[in-house]
């Protein structure tokens, strides 16, 4: 049975068993539902779990398991002699697997029937054409053993699909038989299914968290491959970055760390203090109906896409650059549009709804007490606002900028399109420099040979940006909190 | 009320400090203050009281215009402080408010040291010439707001870290540092323990010496101990005004009566 149908069937099971642990329970209850000790729909919801919770389970479980098992099975049937490797193995017995697929698929088109099916020979039939009549390529002509196989991965497919039916259905009735004997008008239908819906949530939370940790342990052990190609040492205090895929190359993290500072700098040098003015004017003057309008179109800056942004900086900020600092403006500091200053200026821009919009919640939340007791001393607005709110509200802005400079450290697509690629060490904000983010993208882009130094360096620059990232992010949420307390 | 209250209170009754003729105030459409004329003694605490929602905080807070703060308050009539228009055009609000301090309901010191909060109002109206004489204006506003034993060892301590009757009067000492004349309290023991309670209102008393003081008050036991002069606010309009003692004892007004007695309010 197609497992689509076997999974509609567990449904429409489920919902049979809704409405009749419904109306068991009613029943039992003749019909009053004060009676019950649960609302009816969680007698039905009971029952509905208790058929889908074992049948999705066993499903679940047996397609896990059923692959392993047979591929166990059916390659001991592959002779030592047909591979020298496990990855040669790997490749024979997915020659295998197409050569069942293809057999299946002949079979539902009607070109083979089901004995002929079972009974094709490799002497007898040219199997690589049959096969390529019904759409299954193969790249070479299909061997002996390789068709033995197949027919043997066929009819353990085929048990073990028939197998799982019968489990799953048989799963899903226990489950059905049991709720439903066990409801009365006494049994705490909500209270079980509330421990379902709980247990639901807490799974959503352990996928969330698992997929963090699942992250890190695949950076993890990609930086460990890398170190043991190439020296730590030599990877952090390098100076210099110069990956040649033929050997011999220099991978100094240094000279791009600097160029994702210098550029991070620059955008929190623009964002810092425009986001923040704009958040003390929008929380401190404006009015309310300057405030309804202004606030949400600061916000949508948060909502480009940042390649977008890289276009910008691109195609607008770093010609107009050019023509100041530029040959053609006389000062020659620039070479090209692709400068340290033109990503800045161009993240900075994308950050100020960061710093602004947090601000202006952490500005917001300073106690209007605090405002009138400054005013009823003969405090001018500017006085209250500089003296006595921004001080109040700092470490929340702290905080905030932390965030946005986490923010920009990780930043990849307006650095590739505006700072350039050299990855040099110099001061001059108007040459082109490289981040550690592009270079993560270079190298793993393109035909690289994974197990090379020049690709395995990817995963230490992330990382070595994953931890960086991480420890402002700990630092500002620690801020935010000791904040928090104060005036709770 | 003791003995020595009433001896003071025949010494000092004798200018008024505040004349407020015809106040109206508006929140948007509502109209919260009706027609209210009220003369406020100097060196005399004046008490307000009346049911919730009566007005008088409301009252209270157009005698600095702190109402300014609020975009739908709109005020009319005249309140004069030693016969100048407060709500005249030429009047800065800012400047006012200097004048004419206030104590809010709840304490609110700001997050700085007990030492920065005394010294903000006299830093802001540059009161003190040099560090010197700021740190005199701190010790004799702790002083008179009889904490300063409390707190000596630890002017560098946050204020936030105070006990709520001593963060009272912490702000007590902190509107009393910029010197004004007139000191606007609004419910400033509501917040606070029966014995801190105790503590501001021996300081109220002592406050009468230098300032003009209005305090907004639920409790009529307290307008009774420390005030002079009570006024009665219902629904808006000004009932009664006259001594305290007066008014306990020998209102005029039926409704006063009502509310004194616990069958309104």
């Amino acid at each position: 049975m197609p497992l689509l149908w076997l999974f509609i069937l567990i449904l429409a099971l489920g919902l049979i068993g809704f409405i009749l642990g419904r109306a068991r329970a009613l029943k039992n209850a003749n019909g009053d539902i004060r009676l019950l000790h649960s609302l009816p729909t969680y007698y039905g919801s009971n029952v509905l779990l208790a058929i889908l919770i074992p049948g999705l389970a066993v499903m679940v479980i047996w397609l896990i398991l059923q692959p392993m098992v047979i591929q166990g099975q059916v390659s001991s049937m592959i002779p030592d002699t047909a591979y020298s490797d496990k990855g040669a193995l790997n490749l024979v017995m997915s020659d295998v697997r197409r050569v069942a697929e293809g057999l299946d698929i002949a079979v539902e088109q009607g070109t083979l029937s089901h004995d002929q099916a079972r009974d094709i020979r490799t002497e007898l039939t040219d199997i690589r054409a049959r096969l390529g009549a019904v759409g299954v390529a193969l790249g070479s002509n299909v061997e002996s053993y390789v068709l033995k196989a197949a027919q043997k991965y066929r009819t353990m497919n085929a048990v073990g699909n028939w197998m799982m039916t019968v489990a799953v259905l048989a799963a899903a009735l226990a489950g059905f038989a049991i709720s439903y004997m066990r409801t009365n008008k006494d049994m705490r239908a909500r209270n079980s299914v509330e421990k379902v819906i709980l247990g639901l949530l807490i799974a959503a939370a352990s996928i969330a968290i698992l997929t963090t940790l699942g992250i890190v342990l695949s950076l993890i052990f990609n930086t460990i491959e890398f170190f043991k190609l190439y020296p730590a040492l030599d990877f952090f205090f390098g100076t210099t970055w110069s990956p040649s895929f033929g050997g011999g190359s220099e991978l100094g993290i240094l000279p791009l760390f600097w160029g994702t500072f210098y550029v991070s700098i620059i955008a929190l040098l623009v964002a810092v203090p425009i986001g923040l003015f704009a958040a003390i004017y929008l929380s401190e003057y404006a009015g309310p109906k300057v405030r309804a309008i202004a606030k949400p179109l600061l916000e949508v800056l948060a909502g480009i896409p940042t390649i977008v942004y890289g276009l910008f900086a691109l195609l607008t900020v770093g010609p107009m650059l050019m023509t100041v600092f530029g040959e053609d403006g006389g000062l020659g500091w620039m070479q090209g549009g692709r400068s340290v200053m033109t990503a800045g200026l161009v993240m900075g821009v994308m950050l100020i709804p960061f710093v602004s919009s947090l601000s202006d919640d952490i500005i917001n939340a300073v106690p209007q007490a605090m405002r009138d007791g400054s005013l009823g001393l003969g405090a001018t607005k500017s006085e209250t606002v500089r003296q006595v709110v921004l001080p109040a509200a700092l470490p929340g802005i702290v905080g905030a900028i932390l965030l946005a400079a986490s923010r920009a450290i990780g930043e990849t697509m307006i650095v590739v399109l505006g700072a350039g690629a050299a990855a040099k060490l110099n001061l001059n904000p108007f040459e082109a420099m490289t981040t550690v983010t592009t270079r993560i993208v270079s190298q793993l882009t393109g035909d690289a040979d994974f197990a090379s130094a020049e690709a395995l360096v990817a995963f230490a620059l992330g990382m070595t940006l994953f931890v960086i990232t991480l420890c402002l992010n700990i630092f500002a949420l620690v801020i935010v909190r000791k904040y928090r307390e104060q005036y709770d | 009320m003791n003995d020595m209250r009433i001896v003071r209170k025949d010494v000092d009754m004798n200018d008024t400090k505040i004349s407020a003729k015809g106040v109206q105030v508006f929140y948007g459409d509502t109209h919260a203050i009706k027609d209210v004329d009220v003369e406020i003694k100097d060196k005399t605490v004046t008490a307000f009281i009346g049911p919730s929602g009566c007005g008088k905080s409301t009252f209270l807070r157009c005698l600095n215009r702190m109402n300014d703060t609020i975009d739908v308050c709109r005020v009319e009539g005249k309140i004069l402080l030693d016969g100048e228009d407060i709500y005249d055009k030429r009047v800065d609000p800012v400047q006012l408010r200097a004048k004419v301090g206030m104590v809010f309901q709840r304490p609110n010191p700001f997050p700085k040291s007990i030492y920065d909060n005394i010294a903000y109002g006299p830093r802001i109206h540059g009161l003190a010439k040099n560090k010197a004489d700021l740190d005199d204006i701190v010790e004799k506003a702790l002083r008179r707001g009889a904490i300063w034993d409390e707190v000596k060892d630890r002017l560098d301590a946050p204020g936030t870290g105070l006990s709520g009757g001593q963060q009272q009067r912490l702000c007590i000492a902190r509107a009393v540092a910029t010197e004004p004349e007139v000191l606007l309290m609004d419910e400033p023991c509501s917040a606070l323990d029966p014995i801190a309670t105790l503590q501001v209102e021996e300081l109220i008393d002592e406050l009468r010496e230098n300032f003009s003081v209005v305090i907004v008050t639920h409790s009529m036991q307290q307008a009774a101990r420390v005030s002079q002069k009570t006024a009665f606010f219902h629904l808006g309009n000004l009932v009664e005004y006259g001594d305290t003692e007066q008014i306990f004892t020998n209102p005029q007004d039926e409704r006063t009566e009502s509310y004194i007695t616990g069958r309104i309010g």
